[in-house]
């Protein structure tokens, strides 16, 4: 049996209101809320970006698996914000975990879907036999330029998973099956700040095509049907897409609510649909099937199934849980002149 | 900081490496050559608790240029449960939560950017548990 055997998800402590973005821009905040079902989103600390929140949800994985940093053969971390453009994430979060030298790692990036890539990569490792364990991260800071509409969504936050086999295993990977093809729905090119999108043509032919695609692709492909699943996650940029998506599939709310994280932290982007799979095996049972599909502009989607096992009982309470953190007392509720000095988009004096 | 002065570093800002007296049982943090108890040359590498208590702190109002949106901040000595001592930043916290006794635990942060461009140096601070 091959699967993950330590999964672990970082959510930052401050968060900003819908309304609070939308009386910077005079936009009308319920408008906003009825439209895509969000209603306030995280925002990183000025002192955290993707490695550490990298890191911390590797360190609550490497708790859950309960194995030596350093018998980690892989380290891959998807992400559309990278701190540098040359030089990668992976090797100062794999140096500060203790995973150093005998360790391949590269950093992934494919939007939103860059997460799941590092998952599907490390468990391939693991299935070809190349090593024993691998790690797969999506973690982002995202930035949606001042007054757009992504600034109401894009978010921070992150998931790490290890693959392995044997008795460790938590949720054996049923099956993975990628749908992708050239669409151009969002893009940023290089040196540029903030991205751009194709306003309504990132809806239909983009999101939609190439999840509900990947969704029916991998349940025809093992002859399962919505219900067979106890949890369905999305990725979620809003949360009327990925509701909306599970409902084409036939799948109903008790199914995909576990893993709806957005409305109360916006969209993790490379972070999204792994942390909603995070939350999903929070509340898991043994025997539960979990079906997890991301989605990246570009554009593309990855479909897995996991089988969950008995270890859920003994790793589940080891470290904190998404919807614990997303819900902490500590969480803070920033201004928007306080978010905008937090995200340095306030022009300072070189 | 330079990043050759930085990269030595890196075992004990990412990730706490002091040193412990195979002798007395000593907890040094920075690492050290000779125990400062004992005298003894025979020390191991020895990573520190990550939980300890707050023994003093300070509020910085007043930073250095690099730290002037951060401010005002809190820099915390604590005795970690192993009895080394740590300075660091409590982040994720206002000054007035934070109170001599009072819990933490290192998390691993962004200290410091060099301008726009330059590298960025990565380390420990506290949170309150
Ligand atoms: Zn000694």
């Amino acid at each position: 049996m091959i699967g993950i055997i330590g999964y672990g998800s970082y959510v930052p402590i401050y968060r900003i209101k819908v309304e609070e973005i939308a009386r910077q821009w005079g936009d009308n905040a319920e408008a906003i809320k009825n439209g895509i079902k969000v209603y306030e989103k995280t925002v990183p600390g000025q002192d955290e970006d993707t490695i550490t929140i990298a890191y911390m949800a590797a360190k609550y994985a490497l708790v859950r698996a309960g194995i030596d940093p350093k018998e980690i053969g892989a380290l891959y971390i998807g992400s559309e914000s990278h701190p540098y453009a040359v030089k990668p994430s992976g090797t100062v979060v794999a140096e500060a975990l203790g995973m150093v030298p005998d360790i391949h790692i590269a950093d992934y990036e494919f939007a939103c879907k860059a997460g799941s890539e590092a998952m599907f990569v490390a468990y391939t490792h693991v299935k070809a036999g190349h090593m024993k364990y691998a790690m797969g991260i999506g973690a982002d800071t995202s930035q949606g330029a001042p007054g757009d509409a992504l600034e109401y969504t894009a978010a921070a936050g992150g998931s790490a998973f290890i693959f392995g086999k044997g008795d460790k295993v938590i949720a054996e990977v049923v099956d993975t099956y990628s749908y992708t093809t050239d669409t151009a729905d969002f893009w940023r090119r290089e040196t540029r700040p903030y991205p751009k999108h194709g306003g309504r043509f990132t809806g239909d032919p983009a999101y939609f095509h190439h999840v509900l695609s990947a969704a029916k692709g991998i349940m025809e492909k093992n002859g399962l049907t919505a219900k067979d699943f106890r949890y369905a996650v999305f990725h979620m940029p809003n949360a009327s897409f990925p509701m909306r998506a599970a409902r084409r599939l036939g799948f109903t709310k008790e199914q995909y609510e576990v893993g709806l994280i957005v409305p109360y932290t916006g969209n993790f982007y490379s972070g999204a649909s792994p942390t909603g799979l995070s939350a999903s095996l929070d509340d898991a049972k043994p025997g539960d099937l979990i079906l997890m599909v991301s989605f990246g502009s570009g554009a593309g989607s990855d479909a897995f199934i996991f089988r969950v096992t008995e270890r859920i009982n003994e790793v589940r309470d080891l470290v904190p849980k998404v919807w614990d953190q997303i819900r902490t007392p500590r969480k803070r509720y920033l201004t928007y002149g306080e978010y905008a000095k937090f995200r340095e988009k306030i022009l300072m004096n070189e | 900081m330079p990043i050759q002065r930085f990269y030595p570093h890196i075992p004990q800002r990412y990730r706490l490496e002091g040193t412990k007296c195979k002798k007395c049982g000593k907890v040094h943090f920075p690492p050290r050559q000779v125990c400062n108890s004992c005298g003894s040359k025979e020390l191991e590498p020895y990573r520190l608790a990550e939980e300890g208590e707050i023994i003093t702190y300070t509020v910085v109002y007043t930073p250095p240029d690099d730290f002037k949106t951060k401010k005002p901040y809190v820099v915390a000595i604590a005795k970690m449960d192993d009895g080394a001592k740590l300075t660091a930043q409590v982040t994720d916290c206002t000054p007035d939560e934070v109170e001599i006794g009072k819990r933490v635990r290192v998390v691993f942060r962004k200290i410091n950017a060099e301008g726009k461009s330059g590298i960025i140096e990565y380390g420990y601070k506290f949170v309150l548990i």
